[in-house]
Order: C-alpha cells, then sequence, then structure tokens
C-alpha cells in the first residue's frame, strides 16, 4: 500500500491519530477494504445492502415523524393528518415512511429467496441464517405495531384481530391478550405502549440483531450464486482467488443498484404513494371506531401470506398455531435440507420444483389474504397451506433423493447477456438482428456515432462512454 | 324488522355499500385543474358544508392551492372574520344525529377511503322512494339518512326494476323530470364537485406530482453516472 | 486481473462525478428535513395578526392581548403622560431608540404610530419577565422623581410611559415594540406594519 507516502498529510495524521485508539482501519479492511467477496454476485446480492437503506431510512423518517405524532387515541389520527397537511413536507416524510415499510418487506423476501436459491443457510452460515430469520421476526412485530399508530380502522381492527388470537391459548388466553393489550379492548394504553416498542424497543434490537447478522457473515464469508467456498482456494497471499474486496467493487457496484432501487421508491412516493391499497390500505383513512368493524379486514399485503394460513384452520387455536408455525420452521431450514450441494444451478430438479412449489404457494397465500373469505378461496388457502407445510415437512426426505449436478471447482462468471444460451435469448437475439436492418436503426446509428465521436474527444464526456 | 336493517346500515362503514348495488362510475378526476376544483368549491360551501366538515383542511390552505385572494374567500365564507382555521361546520354533531340518524360525516378524512368513484356514483344514484324519510333512495347506498341535496340540480329519477326470484331488483335508474341542469351539465357539476373533494382528501398530491419529476430525473442521471463508475471499477474483473 | 487496461482518470473522474452528484442530492434531501422542522401551518396561523379594537380606552388606561404567545400591551395615554416623556430623557439610556427594536413607523419620542397609543410587548428586555404598569406619580416604593411608567419587579428595571429604559438598571434596551397598523381610528391589527403615513 501506499500509506506512507501520504503519512505527512493531515488527513492520514488524523486517521493515524483514531487508528491508535480505536480499530478503525481494521474495521475498514475487515469489513470493505479487504473483506473479500465471491466476484460472481449476481442480481440477487443486491438485496442486502438495500435492506440496510431501507433500515436507515426508516430510523431517519421516524424520528422525524414522532416528532409531531401524538400516541394518545384522542389525537393520533389528526396528528398524522397535521403531519400529512400542516408541517412542511410532512407529507412526504410519512410516505417515505409507510413506503419504506413495503419496501423493506419486499427486499427481505427477496434477500431470503435468494439464501433459498442458493443455499446460504447452510454449512457453516447457519448462524447468519438464523439471526437474519430473527431480524425478519423482530421485522414484523415493528411492523405490526407500527401499523397501529396511525390510529385508523385498519390499524385498529387489523391489531384487535391479531391480539385476540392470543386468547385462542387454553387456560392462560384470555388473560394474555389482555395483559398484551393493558386493557380490555385496543384502547389508548396499547397504543402507548405500541408506540413505545415500535420507536424505542424493536429498533434498538432490529440494529443490534443486524450488527450481529453482519458480524456472522463476515466471519464465515459470503455465499455465492455456484455455492462454492471461495476460502478454499487462496493464492500465495491467502487472498480467495475468486475473491475481489467489497470496496470498492461492490460498494459501486451497490451503489448504482441503490440509485435504481430510490428511483423505484421514488416513482411510488411520488406518484403511487397508496400503491392501489396495499402499502396504505384505504379504510385507514377513516379514524378507529371500536363500535364498527370494516366489513373486510386484510391485513398489510406482507403478513396476508400467514393471515390465509391462519384462515385455512378450521379452528382457532389451531390456526394460530399454523401461523406461528408457519415463520417458526423456517427457522429450521439448514437442518431440514440434508443436499450436500448448495446452489440450485447444481441441485436436483426435486428441489427446483419444490422451491418454485413454495413460492408459488407463498404468493398465493398472500394474494388470497387480501380477498374475503369465499369458499373458493378458502379451498385454495387449504391447498397452499398444505404445500407451503409440504415443503418443508418433507425436505428431509426429498433433499436425499436429489441427484445433483457436478459442482464445478471455481466461480463461473455470468455470461454476457446477449452471449447466452436458450431459446429465450434466441429470440432476443433476433429480434435485434431485425431492428439492425430497420432503415431508422441506420439513422440512429449515425447520429449515435456523431454524437461518440464529439464525446471522445472531449476531455471530460470521454469518461461517459 | 326495518329497524334492525336500520341498525345493520348504522354498523355497517360507508365503504362497505360500495360492494352493494349500482356499478362505479368513472368521472374525469383531474386534481391539477384549478378552475374545476375551484367550481367544485362553490358547489360544496353552497350544497355540502351545511353538514359535512372538511375539519383537515385549512382555509389558508385552500387559498393557497387554488390561487384564491382573501376577498374571494371570504366571499365564500362570509361568516369568516380572519383567515384562520380548517373548515368546520356550524351543525352541531347531536342536531345532526337528531335530524338525519346519523351524524354527517366528515368528508376530508372519508373520501380517501371511499375514493372518487363511489363518491360520484353515490350523486347520481339517488331516485324516489316514497317510503324514505326524505322521499329519495339510494342505489349504491340503499336506505342512506341523507337527503339528495342536488336534487334541483339533476331533477328527480326513478328506478326501473324486474322480479329476480323472490326480490326485486334495481336494473337501473330514469330521469322523470329534469332538474334545472342538463344530464351532462350535472355530470360536469359533479366531476367538478368530485374533483375538489378528492382534492381536499389530500392537498399534498399537487406538491408531490410538482416534485416527481424532478427527483426522478436525478435519480436517473445518478444512475447514468453511477453505473459508468461501476463499469469503470470493473473493468479489470474477469 | 491486468492493471494495463486500467484507466485511473477514468475512475477518478467519475468517483469525482459521483460524488459531487451525491452531495448535491444529499443537500436537496435534506431540505424537506430541514423544512420540516420550521413552524407548521398551526403555528403560522396562531402567529396571524390580531385585531384589537381602542375605541373603548380609558385615558390611562392599559389593556393587555396575546400575540404569539406574548403579552401586548395598549395604553391610551393622556396629555400629561405625554409630557413626562420629553421632561425624562436626560435620564434615559436609548432615549431615541437606537438601539431598540420598533418598526419605523414609532421611532419617535412617543413610540408610537399616534402618540396617545402605545403599543409594546409587555415583557422586560432584561430576562424576560414582565414589567408592571406603575402610572402614579412618585409612589414611596420608586421615589419622588417617579412620573410614571414601567417597572420590572423582577430586577428593577425601570421604564418610562414609551417603554424607554432608564440608565443605571438591568435591562439593556427599550421595550420592544411590535408591528402594528391602523384599520381605522379605533382599530388596530397587532402583527403587520403601518404601510402609509396616519
Amino acid at each position: 500500500m501506499s500509506e506512507c507516502k501520504h503519512c505527512e498529510t493531515r488527513g492520514a495524521r488524523l486517521i493515524a491519530w483514531i487508528d491508535e485508539r480505536f480499530p478503525l482501519l481494521k474495521v475498514w479492511n475487515e469489513h470493505l477494504a479487504k473483506y473479500y467477496a465471491p466476484k460472481n454476485f449476481n442480481f440477487w446480492y443486491f438485496f442486502g445492502s438495500f435492506a440496510l437503506l431501507v433500515l436507515v431510512n426508516q430510523i431517519v423518517t421516524g424520528i422525524w415523524l414522532t416528532m409531531n405524532y401524538k400516541p394518545d387515541a384522542r389525537l393520533a389520527f389528526d396528528s398524522v393528518e397535521a403531519i400529512m397537511r400542516d408541517f412542511n413536507w410532512g407529507w412526504l416524510i410519512r410516505y417515505m415512511h409507510s413506503t419504506g415499510a413495503s419496501m423493506f418487506f419486499i427486499v427481505i423476501y427477496l434477500h431470503m429467496f435468494r439464501g433459498m436459491m442458493y443455499g446460504s443457510y447452510k454449512k457453516p452460515r447457519e448462524l447468519v441464517w438464523l439471526l437474519g430469520m430473527s431480524l425478519y421476526v423482530a421485522l414484523m412485530a415493528e411492523a405490526f405495531m407500527g401499523y397501529l399508530l396511525p390510529w385508523g380502522q385498519m390499524s385498529y381492527w387489523g391489531a384487535n384481530v391479531i391480539v385476540s388470537l392470543f386468547s385462542a391459548i387454553p387456560v392462560i388466553g384470555e388473560d394474555l391478550a389482555t395483559w398484551i393489550r393493558g386493557d380490555f379492548l385496543i384502547s389508548d394504553v396499547t397504543l402507548n405502549r405500541f408506540f413505545s416498542f415500535h420507536v424505542i424497543a424493536v429498533p434498538l434490537v432490529i440494529v443490534f440483531l443486524v450488527f450481529l447478522h453482519i458480524v456472522a457473515l463476515h466471519k464465515v464469508g459470503s455465499n455465492n450464486p455456484d455455492g462454492i467456498e471461495i476460502k478454499e482456494k487462496k493464492d500465495e497471499n491467502g487472498v480467495p482467488l475468486d475473491g475481489i474486496p467489497f470496496h470498492p467493487y461492490y460498494t459501486v457496484k451497490d451503489l448504482f443498484g441503490a440509485t435504481v432501487f430510490l428511483a423505484v421508491c421514488a416513482w411510488i412516493v411520488f406518484y403511487a404513494p397508496e400503491f392501489g391499497g396495499y402499502f396504505l390500505e384505504k379504510p385507514n383513512f377513516i379514524p378507529a371506531d371500536p363500535l364498527k368493524t370494516p366489513e373486510h379486514i386484510a391485513p398489510v399485503w406482507y403478513f396476508t401470506p400467514y393471515y390465509s394460513i391462519l384462515r385455512a384452520i378450521p379452528s382457532k387455536f389451531g390456526g394460530m398455531l399454523a401461523m406461528f408455525l408457519a415463520i417458526f420452521i423456517l427457522f429450521f431450514l439448514p437442518w431440514l435440507d440434508r443436499c450436500p450441494v448448495k446452489s440450485i444451478r447444481y441441485r436436483g430438479n426435486i428441489y427446483r420444483i419444490a422451491l418454485a412449489l413454495f413460492v408459488v404457494s407463498f404468493l398465493a397465500l398472500g394474494y388470497l389474504g387480501t380477498i374475503p373469505p369465499t369458499p373458493t378461496a378458502a379451498f385454495f388457502g387449504v391447498l397452499f397451506t398444505f404445500i407451503y407445510f409440504g415443503f418443508f415437512v418433507l425436505m428431509p426426505i426429498y433433499t436425499r433423493l436429489e441427484v445433483t449436478r457436478p459442482v464445478p471447482e471455481r466461480l463461473t462468471m455470468p455470461k454476457p447477456l446477449l452471449e447466452r444460451e436458450g431459446w429465450f435469448w434466441d429470440l432476443v437475439r433476433q429480434a435485434i438482428s431485425c431492428f439492425h436492418k430497420a432503415p431508422w436503426f441506420t439513422k440512429v446509428t449515425a447520429q449515435w456515432q456523431k454524437i461518440r465521436t464529439f464525446m471522445e474527444n472531449n476531455k471530460y464526456l470521454r469518461h461517459f462512454l | 324488522m326495518k329497524s334492525i336493517l336500520y341498525l345493520v346500515l348504522l354498523l355497517t362503514p360507508l365503504w362497505a355499500a360500495a360492494e352493494l348495488g349500482a356499478p362505479l362510475q368513472q368521472p374525469n378526476i383531474e386534481v391539477t385543474d384549478t378552475a374545476s376544483v375551484r367550481r367544485g368549491l362553490e358547489l360544496y360551501v353552497d350544497r355540502c358544508l351545511g353538514c359535512h366538515s372538511l375539519k383537515h383542511l385549512r382555509y389558508r390552505r385552500l387559498q393557497r392551492d387554488l390561487r384564491l385572494s382573501d376577498e374571494e374567500i371570504k366571499a365564500l365564507f362570509p361568516h369568516l372574520e380572519r383567515i384562520v382555521g380548517t373548515m368546520t361546520t356550524a351543525m352541531d354533531p347531536e342536531d345532526a344525529a337528531r335530524w338525519f340518524g346519523v351524524a354527517a360525516p366528515d368528508l376530508s378524512e372519508r373520501i380517501r377511503a371511499l375514493g372518487a368513484d363511489w363518491l360520484y356514483t353515490y350523486l347520481r344514484s339517488f331516485y324516489k322512494d316514497e317510503t324514505r324519510p326524505f322521499g329519495v333512495n339510494n342505489w349504491l347506498f340503499p336506505d342512506v339518512a341523507m337527503p339528495h341535496v342536488l336534487w334541483d340540480l339533476q331533477g328527480e329519477q326513478e328506478a326501473v326494476t324486474a322480479q329476480l326470484g323472490d326480490t326485486v331488483v334495481i336494473q337501473k335508474l330514469e330521469l322523470v323530470e329534469r332538474g334545472k341542469l342538463s344530464p351532462q351539465e350535472y355530470d360536469k357539476a359533479l366531476t367538478d364537485l368530485v374533483n375538489f373533494l378528492a382534492y381536499a382528501a389530500e392537498p399534498a398530491q399537487l406538491e408531490r406530482r410538482r416534485i416527481g419529476p424532478y427527483v426522478l430525473l436525478f435519480l436517473f442521471l445518478l444512475a447514468l453516472v453511477t453505473y459508468r463508475l461501476k463499469k469503470a471499477y470493473w473493468k479489470d474483473v474477469h | 486481473m491486468s492493471a494495463t487496461d486500467i484507466d485511473l482518470e477514468k475512475r477518478r473522474f467519475l468517483t469525482r462525478t459521483t460524488l459531487a452528484l451525491g452531495a448535491v442530492g444529499a443537500g436537496m434531501a435534506a431540505v424537506p428535513f430541514v423544512g420540516y422542522l420550521k413552524p407548521g401551518a398551526n403555528a403560522l396561523e396562531a402567529a396571524a395578526p390580531i385585531d384589537v379594537d381602542v375605541s373603548k380606552l380609558e385615558d390611562g388606561q392599559l389593556i393587555r392581548v396575546e400575540w404569539r404567545g406574548q403579552p401586548i400591551w395598549v395604553l391610551k395615554r393622556t396629555e400629561e403622560m405625554l409630557e413626562t416623556l420629553e421632561k425624562l430623557e436626560p435620564l434615559l439610556r436609548d432615549p431615541d431608540s437606537d438601539k431598540s427594536v420598533q418598526p419605523e413607523s414609532c421611532k419617535n419620542r412617543y413610540r408610537s404610530i399616534k402618540p396617545e397609543i402605545f403599543v409594546a410587548v409587555g415583557i422586560c428586555t432584561h430576562l424576560g419577565c414582565s414589567p408592571t404598569y406603575r402610572p402614579e406619580v412618585a409612589p414611596p416604593d420608586l421615589g419622588k422623581n417617579w412620573l410614571g411608567g414601567f417597572f420590572c419587579p423582577c430586577h428593577g428595571s425601570r421604564f418610562d410611559l414609551a417603554g424607554r429604559v432608564y440608565k443605571k438598571v438591568p435591562a439593556p434596551t427599550n421595550l420592544v415594540v411590535p408591528p402594528y397598523r391602523y384599520v381605522t381610528d379605533t382599530h388596530i391589527v397587532v402583527g403587520e406594519e403601518q404601510q402609509e403615513a396616519v
């Protein structure tokens, strides 16, 4: 390294001063500059950093919202309206928070799916998975309690339904539900404690778990789409042959990804903050009324798969058990999966089909949870609940029967899109060659060539090519 | 029996009614059309504000967003001494409950849940029904407690019914007596009114739509640059 | 990896462009978060100008109204009271109100638009107590030189009947005169500046 060349500069001396008192360079190197990540991360590997970005957004906008929110059943709804109308930019900060909540779950679900595709939960990453799952549960608690705060109809009745679930537990149920509410119904007391948990307790837990999740990950190193341990092949300096330092390679890549992700979020915030009633449910724009139950209560979309499972079981206690089991069974994934191969690229067709069925059932349960429980919906609810649990319960069996493919020794780099094989890419190539023949395409190309030449000759613009 | 039905209705929130009866029609809502929103405001003040408050909508906000002068505001709201506060109504909720059976809901917090389509359809769905206290019923919101406040504009409608098994169902509504406005003019006035309420439900939408393009443009530029940056660094990864 | 085809200049340029654009973005993102902390519509409306009817004020009577959470005094001064102002000037710290806060229309001996009606913020410029109105001449506790004025019980600051501070008291400047204007002869709006001369 060329550190000593800069030893004389003020910045370097400051860093040296800090480094004598705090392991600044050590942390920087271990987690960024000398943290070697597999070089073939694809699209699916963006979502971890996106989740971190959304977490920061939620904390910052949350702090700002708390400044003018009033955790009081008589004032809560109006204070949210005041934020939306009376405080400068309040609407933007509130929509950033509400959109962020839904985006958090989208990102987390994709992040978890990535783990299931490439076997990121398998040895030696079981703890990474367990910590991640704990984060997911904490996030659900955070979202559930946050949803009560606007004190709208859905806030109220959603919380009512979920807390009533606990009353299904034999013997202690009724007392437990009352204890959670601090009252005999969802009331001001409940609102206050949910507020306290939502803004202080659970965020602290989440931040701490994120820290542990990353520490655990960086201890064992990141998995990759090939499911190979890059640490097994190192050069003479102990650097994995297939690894590249996280900084600058993945920081610049994630920076680009984050910008695109922010653009998607911004589009929602500015043009569709309700997102068709999925991110902000329409009945929630009416203040909570303990005397009028909405005709159709549906939780926010990210809870609907579990809500469907709850409804699929024709017993209150059983439904509650099934719902919690559906979440907690995910914790056991590392031990249910008996296949030695990690990545879906080299796993057998059985697992590919099972995972596809699982995804379909999760999405279908999610959709069914948003619609009223008609007999048809109920039938499919039961069907997909069986598939959901089947995926996990039968996993120890079918993963043993898998016929896997040979796993390569070294990482495979993704081929450029247009060189890929398969009918889909053939079709794309054909479509492009059609364009090439069109007369307007030649014109556009000629124009672009002129612009290109101009840019190439410009001292600065040439860098954008 | 009827009182039970009535009780059920009271306990059923408004949006639940959206699933019964009349098919929803879709007006051309454009809250950036200030002229239309202003006409809607005038109609609202004239016909609705007597009972339905807009307690989250400030006069000052209205003035700013619709570009109204102090004089225009004072002409619309003669009782205002100073332009402060929100569009509340003078009617006591208890009086309302006595006169109509229910307190008239505040529309600044109701319309966003109901939607513009619902409101537009609702205001076109009143028909003559002598059995109701005000002589009218509503196809979209059966046994509604509200009188048809725009009847002199729309005229009178009658229901065309058909026998379906044991029940009588409404097939469509027919205008039997013309009001002051032609059906086209009435629909236009309603569109203005709904436009105003769509604005009142979320005044911030004007702001977010104005700012949105710039934010997206900036992020698009940043994405271009960061993409080139990523490419420049990844050139040596093979 | 081959080091030869790395264009370091390109990397540097693009890094700087990204940093510059990112800084611009962060700056713009900060705008709503800073703006949110400014007074909201509610606070601004509470701070709106208020109307005061002075037609019922008797000679020498002081009424208190509230504007922006501050006590506002409106005092109708008699001829005798106005005459004391000139006499007291040698005893005052800032008789011409050069270092004090008042609208331009009130920067005169009377510190008011019309001499007889005096409007001021009833908060001592020392540490924020509200002085008491003491119109009587030479009361035992204030001494025989007292010709009427305002006395702050907290730290003993003295002001004349135009709110001008005496020398040798802790208050540094004269009482603040808020912006106000006459709509009619008997109707004052506190919070808006007088535009034209009365």
